[in-house]
């Protein structure tokens, strides 16, 4: 027993000399958060590890864990799909910027519908998840869309029964447009919904609406397009009907006034232009206005600005959207102004 | 050990020996002792995690968190009535279902079926355990849901519309997924349970009472109904309540096909959740001061729950084991 029992602490020793050494050794970036960037995030990482040495250490558990572990400092960096209101910044001594924007698609199951054919506005979509609208062929829905051959068919909503930045950009909007979601329900990444069944991500969504005939749901714009759903086309801000494409949740972004929105706290839903899409948001970066490890935190920016410059590619290519440049240089601004001895 | 005499050779010494054995003895004592220790530990240790991470929740909510169906992360207002019901609800019509039908295929593998099968559907039966809850619930929602949907359910709709009672239990919309599909994706899952245990205990039947019975001129099932099960009742009940642990405890194949609505409806068809499927659907992007004690109170409720169960069932066992004496 005792030969083995000195085995196994020389194990253990060597183990723990073994861990604390690759700790030393790496100056890799890490980071949490926001499950919908994670994708793009690993993908620059990749390409800035090739370039650089610099790796990038990101879990995907949730903005919610991403926003307690930057706050525990336990991260260099937390990554959110919500952007935290100025006050609650404020008072953690925490700045954010945007990355990448994302886009919610509302996506139907009605037979004889095809996609892109079936118009919808904010007030009939939130009337429609508060139960209000309870058949496909009621006079609200009609109005939109006279041509469409309508079946009185029940309405079944699909909503994400997981906490996500998709519900927040989702609920957001609802909230702009009706003043009756806004008070019953509100806008967070979970909320009590009025009607409807709950489903596991994306994916959970898009298999019941795509099982449930008359059903209604909502996915991320990537989902949607590499999933070929019935999306509905949306009328915007300035009263015109848009599809979800790139270029129409570009636009939701390039006339918002990053520049002089305090902390970035945007939200991209119902945004003017005649060509954007009305349901869009941007992900966020939470860092440290004065780092506790600024070389970290310089890292952290470097490989923002690197992957801001060289990085658009690799967004399109899995479907995200770039921000626009004007975008850009608010963010440049923003770091030189807020986050103190990283050299920005 | 130390009852067989040992003599002296020379300088070995005896009693050295036999203090020897003594020391022996004594560490093997503490080393099970400590593991003994360790697990009422860990014990300890999960509860006292779970009530400090649920503080926050309990002084504000205090007892009526219990009987509260409201579920608002908006407004930070939480009750547990919902998942409490739905997880209640999904494990007793699992048990339904699943109790009969294995204790039947136990009957049948032990009493009735031809040798030549009894291997085969016994692995079977056995490898049903070992597929991943997951696995049940790809299968349940892109399988079993959509059947459901398009037969069954409109069936029960139309079947039950004019019957009281019964037509508020199977009402609304077919949606596929709900109370009623979960249950039964769970009464699949459990069915292993029962019928590997309750098979391995008829079998523990003396066949000297089975054939006194079958010369009295007894048929199949007064011999099982009256000689096989009362025989073997305790260790029935005791597969029964393992498969009762799992299907209060199941996750992920809930979480797939239940619709996950904080809502409690008389409509086995219409959407509901649990107490394990809400943990696992909200727990990662939780934000706020009470969310997450809420979420980690309620695996505090489901704590108390199995061990209601698991504590009533040990008291049944032996109930039953009293009055199997008696006779």
């Amino acid at each position: 027993m005792k030969p083995i029992f000195r085995h196994l602490t020389g194990l253990s020793v060597s183990l723990a000399v073994g861990v604390f050494a690759a700790q030393a050794l790496a100056a890799d970036m890490t980071g949490a958060g926001a499950t919908f960037p994670y994708p793009i995030y690993a993908k620059w990482a990749e390409a800035y590890k090739a370039k650089t040495g610099i790796g990038l250490n990101y879990q995907s558990i949730g903005s919610g864990g991403g926003i307690a572990q930057i706050k525990a400092k336990t991260v260099d960096f937390g990554a959110s799909d919500k952007p935290l209101a100025p006050s609650e910044l404020e008072s953690a001594g925490l700045t954010q910027f945007p990355t990448v924007i994302g886009g919610v698609v509302p996506v139907v199951n009605i037979p004889g519908i095809k996609p892109g054919e079936l118009v919808l506005d904010g007030k009939t979509l939130a009337d429609i998840c508060l139960g209000k609208i309870k058949y496909w062929d009621d006079a609200a829905v009609k109005k939109l869309n006279p041509s469409a051959n309508l079946p009185h068919l029940a309405v079944v909503g699909v909503h994400r029964s997981d906490g996500s930045g998709t519900n927040f950009i989702f609920t957001n909007y609802l909230s702009k447009k009706s003043p009756q979601w806004a008070s019953d329900v509100g806008a967070a990444t979970s909320v009590e919904w009025p009607s409807g069944i709950g489903a596991k991500g994306n994916e959970g969504v898009a298999g019941n609406v795509r099982q449930t005939k008359g059903a209604l749901g909502y996915v991320e714009y990537a989902y949607a397009k590499q999933n070929t759903l019935t999306y509905v086309r949306m009328i915007n801000h300035d009263g015109v009907a848009v599809a979800p494409t790139a270029e129409a949740f570009q636009a939701a972004s390039a006339k918002t006034d990053w520049a002089h929105s305090k902390d970035f706290y945007v939200v991209l839903t119902d945004q003017p232009g005649k060509a954007a899409w009305p349901i869009a948001g941007a992900t966020f970066i939470l860092v440290y206005k004065n780092p506790p490890n600024p070389a970290k935190t310089a890292d952290v920016l470097k490989f923002f600005k690197w992957a801001y410059a060289e990085g658009d590619k690799m967004a399109a290519d899995l479907d995200y959207v770039p921000l626009p440049d004007s975008t850009i240089a608010a963010i440049a601004k923003s770091w030189h102004d807020n986050i103190q001895n990283v050299g920005m | 050990m130390a009852g067989i005499a040992l003599e002296t050779y020379g300088t070995y010494d005896r009693a050295r020996t036999v203090r020897g054995f003594g020391r022996g003895d004594a560490r093997f004592r503490v080393l099970t002792l400590a593991a003994a220790l360790l697990v009422v530990a860990i014990f300890l240790g999960v509860l006292a995690a779970l009530i400090e991470g649920a503080w926050p929740a309990i002084k504000a909510f205090g007892l009526p968190f219990l009987w509260t169906e409201k579920w608002n992360p908006v407004t930070e207002k939480f009750g547990a009535l919902a998942p409490i019901y739905g997880t209640l609800v999904t494990s007793f019509l699992a048990m339904l279902i699943a109790v009969p039908v294995g204790i039947g295929i136990a009957i049948f593998l032990t009493e009735i079926c031809p040798n030549a099968f009894k291997r085969p559907i016994s692995i079977a039966i056995e490898l049903l355990a070992g597929i991943p809850s997951i696995i049940y619930g790809i299968w349940g929602l892109f399988v079993l849901a959509p059947f459901l949907q398009s037969t069954i359910q409109p069936w029960l709709i139309d079947v039950f519309a004019n019957v009281p009672v019964l037509s508020s239990l199977f009402e609304g919309p077919p949606y596929g997924i709900g109370v009623f599909t979960a249950a039964l994706i769970l009464s699949i899952m459990i069915l292993p349970f029962i019928s590997a245990v309750t098979r391995d205990v008829f079998e523990t039947a003396p066949p000297m009472l089975k054939e006194a019975a079958y010369g009295l001129g007894c048929t199949r099932w007064e011999v099982m109904w009256h000689v096989v099960l009362p025989y073997s009742r305790a260790g029935v009940v005791g597969g029964a309540m393992l498969a009762l642990g799992r299907a209060l405890g199941e996750t992920m194949a809930i979480t797939f096909v239940i619709g996950n609505a904080h809502r409690i409806s008389a409509s086995l068809l219409a959407p509901g959740t649990t107490i394990s499927a809400a943990i696992a659907n909200e727990f990662t992007e939780a934000l706020g001061d009470l969310y997450v004690p809420s979420l980690i109170e309620l695996g505090l409720i489901l704590f108390f729950i199995t061990f209601l169960v698991l504590a009533s069932a040990q008291l049944m066992l032996r109930r039953l084991e009293a009055a199997g004496g008696k006779k």
